[in-house]
């Protein structure tokens, strides 16, 4: 390798670019303009801080309130004999949810100078939105079908979908609660329907609370 | 082999520093005079410029980042470590060992340089 050669012959630290060839050797690089040769490294350590930083993209602790909300959400729908309420209950645990969460991967992007429209956050958003737009459509379908039975299913399939896709460009642990999800999900469709909330508590819950401590341990909040 | 210090190596880089708006030509040689060898090989940087976005990296997630082999990753990062440019600390996870690397105050002093540089040679293309 080119650098390594230099290296060898010279014990100086830094090197004059007069006599430097740019980090990607070559021949057409070599009778680059220096200018030319600049913008490459700083375009390459743009997109190497954007592949990067879709690991700090998710924020554990904001999984941890969103799993409490759940559970209290849980307790509050095990009692109640109403659909509507039923449904109101968890609706307003989901708005509840999205909010805290949303507000702790803003709180953590800017603790850590990440930009919020990075790439690695964008296509997180675009892999994690259309499972969960099919699921307010299904919602919206299965309830007026008198199908309330199947949604606690709906709901942990798709949104374990989401977490997978979006996860993709995440760390490794999001797409493993992904597959949980979408495993607790394939259980709850056999399970008795009387157990919706259980499933739920125990999905959006304890899933969440479980994967958020590990993501905020591990990756810095 | 001579070795500098690091603290040598960030002072004489400070002096270093260009004055921009100067003409084109002396300017980009003055910004380029002390651009930092370490830094600037391409794996290399792609270590420092992840690490400066994540509180630590493991070295299985560097190596899929910067898409380096084990040894090629090994190599380069001892060198950023003898310079003082990251920290490296090896725990076990059970029976299994970790390797983690964190960015130091110096390392992300080296990358803001670094950055600086690359602008100042931009910047002194732009006015000739």
């Amino acid at each position: 390798m080119a650098i390594a050669g230099r290296e060898a012959d010279t014990n100086l630290p830094f090197v004059s670019l007069d006599r430097l060839s740019p980090p990607s050797a070559d021949a057409e690089s070599v009778t680059r303009p220096l200018h030319v040769r600049a913008l490459d490294n700083l375009q390459f350590i743009r997109d190497t801080m954007e592949r990067a930083s879709a690991f700090t993209a998710i924020s554990g602790r904001g999984m941890i309130a969103m799993g409490m909300v759940a559970i209290a959400a849980a307790g509050v729908a095990s009692v109640q004999r109403s659909r509507v309420e039923w449904l109101a209950i968890w609706l307003a645990a989901a708005v509840v949810g999205a909010a805290l969460g949303g507000a702790a991967i803003v709180y953590k992007a800017r603790a850590s100078r990440t930009p919020l429209l990075s790439g690695p956050a964008r296509k997180f958003a675009l892999g994690f939105a259309p499972p969960i737009v099919v699921g307010a459509l299904l919602t919206w379908a299965l309830y007026r079908a008198g199908l309330d039975g199947v949604l606690p299913a709906v709901w942990l399939l798709l949104y374990g979908t989401a977490v997978v896709c979006g996860g993709t460009f995440s760390v490794p642990v999001v797409p493993v609660m992904g597959m949980c999800f979408m495993a607790l999900g394939a259980v709850s469709l056999v399970a008795p329907p009387a157990w919706g909330w259980l499933e739920l508590g125990l999905g959006f819950g304890l899933l969440h609370i479980g994967f958020g401590i590990a993501i905020a341990r591990r990756y810095g909040g | 082999m001579a070795k500098t210090t690091g603290v040598a190596r960030h002072r004489d880089a400070a002096d270093a520093r260009p004055a921009t708006g100067r003409v084109g030509g002396r300017v980009a040689a003055r910004a380029s005079s002390a651009l930092d060898r370490i830094i600037h090989e391409r794996l290399r940087l792609g270590i420092v410029s992840a690490l400066a976005v994540n509180t630590a990296l493991t070295f299985n997630e560097l190596k899929q980042l910067v898409r380096a082999t084990d040894g090629n990753l090994s190599v380069h990062a001892r060198r950023l470590e003898e310079a003082g440019y990251i920290a490296c600390s090896k725990t076990f996870a059970g029976r299994v060992p970790r390797t983690e690397y964190r960015l130091t105050a110096a390392g992300r002093r080296a990358l803001e340089r670094y950055l600086e540089h690359m602008e100042a040679l931009i910047q002194a293309t732009r006015e000739r």
